[in-house]
Parts: structure tokens; C-alpha cells; sequence
């Protein structure tokens, strides 16, 4: 297909077969839970202990090892979720659409610890918990929208049509991301700049940055172990009536 | 191996409604652009861009040296420049953790009669840097760089 190598699109089809991705992601899941303590545990070290105090802010700037983190998962989770609801939608594949909705709840909590967060280091830097600016107001939206994707989800019995209704709502929603990462370059606002994601030499120290970068990668890892377990549980449901699931089940007892 | 025609239809369908739902978008954003910034710079103020009679905020850095206190008590006199054209800005209150000389801050309140932006309510804005005290100390001397000033 196209240019991926054929092995690629072999794994994929084979991963699109639920009784397949259900044994895959068991076996892996144990892989997953180490590389993230690993990779959380020297991010906290590196961070809360290792890392200096800012030239400005003290020790009050740590709150960026969860803040800065959580806010790229908010966008990072969306996207996936996005681009699984569109091959969900096209290929009508049963896997992509359960990956797409069983990640909207972790990215929401994202959001929602993003959000919080920067408000509680917001009101002794800034002065205030809460300003309406651009790039707090369109992070919000992306709350919303995430809330929205679970609240049509669960509004719809048919979880095959929810699953095409949340993936428009998705795809149409997808135009917030742009929006939220270039907020701080368009327009002004309070919240500052981009320090880290952007075309120049990142505007952060490299020991304040290395543990930034595994908070950001165990944060990837968290999000794929409660997306895994989420979707598992959410294909047997779908699946309850399948044989490979009474097969599982009569085996077990 | 060719996509079936459906699903073909399909991705095009879904192409044409991100892409339409982003046009959308950005003509809205586009007619509402004053309104989405979240604060003037001096120059717009200097110029006679920014309201007269009614609250807006002012964004700007604290001219180094400008911090004055008047009348010994909560009111301080600063002023606040983006590097073309410069401000005076009076407030009384407590002032944010960050706020001190050569800071970025946003300034919500009015102008009075003389000129003199009478702010109600001051927050710093942080910049992107970060970085330990020693290197700071090391940077003194270079100039800081301008950053999210845009106007």
C-alpha cells in the first residue's frame, strides 16, 4: 500500500483483529509499566531534586515538570484520537474506533491537570488564577471538546454509529490545535511564548530541560497504559458476544 | 493495492471537511483579531489606538529605573515602554510576585486626562526563559532579548 513497507502494513492488520490486539496488548503491558516508572521516576529526580532553582521564579517554575507536559498531551492524545476517528471512519475499522474514544478521558484529564496547574502557579506569578487570553481560553475549548466526545459517545446506544458521530466531532475539532499551540504568537496574550517547541535553541536550561523531556516521555507512556487497559476493556464489551471472548472466558474457568 | 472507491470517497469527504472547517475558522479569527489580543502596546496607546474612556489593558516592559513610590505608601509610578514608545502607569496595590524592573507586564485600567494609564489591576507576564541563577549572572552583560512584544 502506497510506500509503507510491507511488514508495517502486515502488523497493522494484524493488530486490527481484536482477539490479536487483546493477547498483544497483555503481553505488553508489563513492557510499558516499567519503561514508565523508569522513566518517571529519574524525570521527578531529575526535576523536583537535580534540577536548579530559576533566576526568576525559584522553586515555583517546577510545576512546569507536570504542567508543560499534561498541556502536550492534551494536544498530542486529541490528534491521536483524531486521526484514529478518521480511520475508523474510512476503514471502518473497530479497533481504531475504540482506540479513538477510549483515549478522550485521559486526554481530558490532561487538559484539566493542564488547566489547573497553571492556574495555581498562575496567581503568585501573574497575580491571577484566571485570565481570559488566548491560549487559556482556546486550552479550555479543548476541554470542552474532549467532554463533548465523551457526552455524544455515551448519548448514542449504537456504539458503532456513536463511534462515526465522535470521530466528526473529532475531525472538526482538530482545528483547535493550531490554534492553541500559535495562540502565544498571533495574538497577544498572558501566557508566554513557547519555550521548548519552537524553531530556535529551546530558552530553557539543558538541566531544567532533560527532566522536562522525560517528564514528557513518561507522560507518553502513562497515556499509552491507560489507553491500552481502557480499549481492552472497551473491545471486550463490544465483543461480549464473540467467540473468541466465550472461548477466553470458558478457558479461564 | 488501489483503495476501494467508498472508502476513497470517504477520505475525501473527511478532507474537505477539516479543510473547510478551518477556513471557517480562520475567517472568523481573522475579522476577530483586534479583539483576541489580550492587551495594547504602548505604541497603540502613544498613537491614540487604544480606547479613551473605558478600561483596556496595556502590556509593556518596566523601563529599568522607573519604579517610584510617591507617597511612600501602596501607590507606585513606572513606567512602561516597547521599545519604541513609553507609557506612565500608576498603581496602588500588591503587585505580583514577578513584577520588578526590565519585566514584561499587562496593566488593565484607563488613561486620565494627563495621559497617565491609572491601572486597577497589574500582573506580570513571564517570559519563556529559564535558566539558574548563575548563568544569569553570566548573561548580564548582553542585552536582553525583546520577546513577546509583538504589537
Amino acid at each position: 500500500m502506497f510506500l509503507i513497507p510491507d511488514p508495517v502494513v502486515r502488523f497493522f492488520h494484524r493488530m486490527a483483529s481484536p482477539p490479536h490486539f487483546y493477547a498483544f496488548s497483555q503481553r505488553l503491558m508489563p513492557w510499558l509499566v516499567v519503561i514508565f516508572l523508569l522513566l518517571t521516576a529519574a524525570g521527578l529526580y531529575g526535576g523536583l531534586y537535580l534540577a536548579p532553582a530559576d533566576y526568576q521564579q525559584g522553586d515555583s517554575y517546577r510545576i512546569i515538570y507536570i504542567h508543560v507536559p499534561s498541556a502536550w498531551m492534551s494536544l498530542f492524545i486529541y490528534v491521536v484520537m483524531a486521526v484514529a476517528g478518521a480511520i475508523g471512519l474510512v476503514w471502518r475499522i473497530k479497533l481504531a474506533e475504540i482506540v479513538a474514544i477510549s483515549s478522550a478521558p485521559i486526554g481530558a484529564s490532561f487538559t484539566f491537570i493542564a488547566l489547573v496547574t497553571g492556574s495555581l502557579w498562575g496567581k503568585p506569578m501573574w497575580g491571577t488564577w484566571w485570565v481570559w487570553d488566548a491560549r487559556l481560553t482556546s486550552e479550555l475549548i479543548l476541554l470542552f471538546l474532549y467532554l463533548g466526545v465523551i457526552g455524544l459517545y455515551g448519548a448514542i446506544d449504537d456504539k458503532r454509529t456513536a463511534s462515526r458521530a465522535v470521530a466528526i466531532l473529532a475531525l472538526v475539532g482538530v482545528v483547535n490545535i493550531p490554534i492553541i499551540h500559535y495562540s502565544v504568537e498571533w495574538w497577544n496574550t498572558l501566557h508566554q511564548g513557547p519555550t521548548v517547541t519552537k524553531m530556535d535553541k529551546p530558552s530553557i536550561h539543558v538541566s531544567m530541560l532533560v527532566p522536562l523531556l522525560l517528564m514528557a516521555a513518561s507522560f507518553k507512556f502513562y497515556y499509552l497504559i491507560a489507553m491500552l487497559q481502557q480499549a481492552r476493556i472497551e473491545l471486550l464489551l463490544r465483543e461480549r458476544n464473540a467467540q473468541w471472548v466465550k472461548n477466553m472466558i470458558s478457558e479461564s474457568k | 493495492m488501489m483503495m476501494k472507491p467508498a472508502r476513497k470517497q470517504r477520505l475525501i469527504l473527511i478532507g474537505l471537511m477539516v479543510i473547510g472547517a478551518g477556513l471557517a475558522t480562520a475567517f472568523a479569527l481573522k475579522s476577530f483579531n483586534e479583539n483576541l489580543m489580550y492587551f495594547f502596546s504602548t505604541t497603540d496607546v502613544v498613537e491614540g489606538k487604544a480606547p479613551g474612556d473605558t478600561l483596556f489593558r496595556l502590556g509593556g516592559m518596566v523601563v529599568k529605573g522607573t519604579v517610584e513610590r510617591p507617597n511612600d505608601g501602596l501607590t507606585v509610578r513606572f513606567k512602561l515602554t516597547d521599545y519604541s514608545k513609553e507609557v506612565t502607569v500608576e498603581y496602588t496595590g500588591i503587585l505580583p510576585d514577578l513584577f520588578r524592573e526590565g519585566q514584561g507586564i499587562v496593566a488593565h485600567g484607563k488613561l486620565n486626562a494627563q495621559g497617565v494609564f491609572i491601572a486597577e489591576e497589574v500582573l506580570a507576564k513571564h517570559d519563556e526563559n529559564y535558566m539558574p541563577p548563575e548563568v544569569k549572572d553570566s548573561l548580564k552583560e548582553q542585552p536582553t532579548p525583546v520577546t513577546g512584544q509583538k504589537s
